[in-house]
């Protein structure tokens, strides 16, 4: 059983790295639009914010796996058509910007008012304030929930399996069909409860590194 | 004159809070406002702060207009004058408002830095000189909720002097403060003095306004009802409204 499992593993690292590929791309790209997001959603230009929160209610109100079946398989019927990955990318990021973009709305509306009066009476831009001033202040706020949703993520990059990509998920099914065993799956599972575990771990590194203040 | 206030009148919601408001601060000034709670002194000073946009009114600031009273509605200088009066004047919150992921040094400093565009090393070594002069010189890499109320309030005031305004405004330095620690403040605002700062404060504290101020405003329902030097106020107090709160 052990020298089978090794006869699974370079394909399921292959898998391992697509989805490693997902998540990466996601989060890097999904983060600061989802700050662009949060000040969009708080802007004071009301058809702004009005958009923005019709695009936020779009994206969590409706599965992920209909927008990305929506954009992939969906939108070619109207002449756009992408690659499976570029699909995939593209409803992932809008998907996840909307959720740290409401986490972000959060953060920055609890910050104290006087931080910005302070800001403002010292000189600072409004640029600089919310750079140097706020979103510090909204990172250390924001961890735990950001974590949460990127634990989330790591899960939801199996999602991908529905398009055809080649990631983890789709690695252990082929194998459990070829081999008909169950082996293939079950480290699918585990590997996947390594990486929520390294995230977990990752987050409270952060938290410990932003808790040198309160 | 440093500060010239004219005709001032703000309501907010519909109240009038402030009304009809006119003084003036000399260079060399150390003025103090007093008066019941709501009277209407935070709402000037933050009007004067431009943290609050009055409805009429003038105020001019070393020479600068803030806002100008065209009939009867106050007209604010564009953007681009008001960061050059903005360098003219600070304040020092009730609250002290510090930024709580900064050290009192990085407090100190980001303005200078960000604002000024002065040399970090520059910009560290005179904030070390201003935490010195405040007796805190070993709090320089202490972060805000490390601190006591009384170094809040001597680090707030070290963070507004870092940028050598002309005026600096005080909301009730010593109400958080344990009557010991009231004296320090005292002495830390006489220093300025001394130094030709100009001081506008707001206390509710009798004896501290004897102590530091020249001249004392007496606000009472958006409106000042006495404007003297300390000597004429503290001697005379013909108002038995005033005679009834300063002997509070
Ligand atoms: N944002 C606001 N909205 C509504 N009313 C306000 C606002 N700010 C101030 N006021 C009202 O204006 C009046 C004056 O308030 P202000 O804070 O200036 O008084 P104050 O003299 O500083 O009082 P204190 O000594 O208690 O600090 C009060 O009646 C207050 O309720
Ligand atoms: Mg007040």
């Amino acid at each position: 059983m052990f020298t089978y499992t090794l006869t699974l593993l370079p394909s399921m690292m292959k898998g391992l790295l697509t989805t490693l590929g997902v998540f990466f791309i996601t989060l890097i790209l999904s983060i600061p639009l989802g700050i662009i997001v949060s000040l969009g959603r708080l802007s004071k230009f009301k058809l702004l914010s009005k958009m923005v929160e019709f695009y936020i209610w779009v994206m969590r109100g409706t599965p992920l796996m209909l927008q990305i079946v929506f954009i992939f398989f969906g939108l070619p019927i109207v002449g756009i058509t992408f690659d499976r990955f570029t699909a995939v990318i593209i409803a992932f990021v809008l998907n996840y910007a909307a959720y740290f973009g409401e986490i972000f709305r959060g953060g920055i509306e609890s910050i104290d008012r006087g931080q910005y009066e302070a800001a403002k009476v010292l000189g600072l831009t409004p640029y600089k304030t919310f750079r140097r001033i706020i979103l510090p202040q909204v990172f250390k706020m924001v961890i735990p929930s950001v974590g949460n949703e990127v634990i989330t993520l790591v899960k939801d990059t199996s999602l991908t399996y529905i398009v055809g990509i080649g990631e983890l998920l789709r690695a252990g099914r082929i194998a459990s069909n070829r081999d008909v065993s169950l082996i293939p799956l079950a480290l699918v599972g585990i590997i996947y409860l390594f990486l929520t575990a390294i995230v977990t771990g990752v987050f409270n590194k952060v938290e410990e590194r932003y808790s040198y203040y309160e | 004159m440093i500060l010239e206030v004219e005709g001032l009148n703000k309501s907010i919601g519909g109240k009038r809070i402030l009304k009809d408001i006119s003084f003036q601060m000399e260079q060399g000034d150390c003025l103090a406002i007093i008066g019941p709670s709501g009277a209407g002194k935070t709402t000037l000073l933050r009007c004067i702060n431009n943290l609050e946009k009055c409805d009429s009114g003038t105020i001019k600031i070393d020479g600068s207009y803030l806002c100008k009273d065209n009939n009867g509605k106050s007209l604010y200088a564009s953007s681009r004058e008001m960061a050059a009066i903005r360098r003219k004047i600070g304040l020092v919150f009730q609250n002290y408002n510090l930024f709580p992921h900064m050290s009192v040094l990085e407090n100190i400093i980001e303005a200078p830095i960000h604002v000024l565009g002065i040399p970090a090393k520059e910009a560290k070594d005179r904030a070390l000189e201003l935490l010195k002069l405040m007796g805190l010189e070993d709090k320089a890499n202490y972060y805000p909720f490390q601190l006591s109320g009384g170094q809040k309030q001597r680090v707030a005031i070290a963070r507004a002097w870092a940028l050598n305004p002309k005026i600096l405004c005080l909301d009730e330095p010593t109400s958080a403060l344990d009557p010991e620690l009231r004296g320090e403040v005292a002495s830390i605002i006489e220093g300025l003095v001394e130094k030709e700062m100009n001081i506008l404060i707001i206390t509710h504290d009798m004896a501290f306004a004897q102590r530091v101020a020249n001249k004392i405003i007496f606000m009472e329902d958006g409106q000042i009802k006495e404007a003297a030097s300390k000597e004429e106020f503290f001697n005379s107090y013909q108002n038995s409204r005033i005679k009834r709160f300063v002997s509070l």
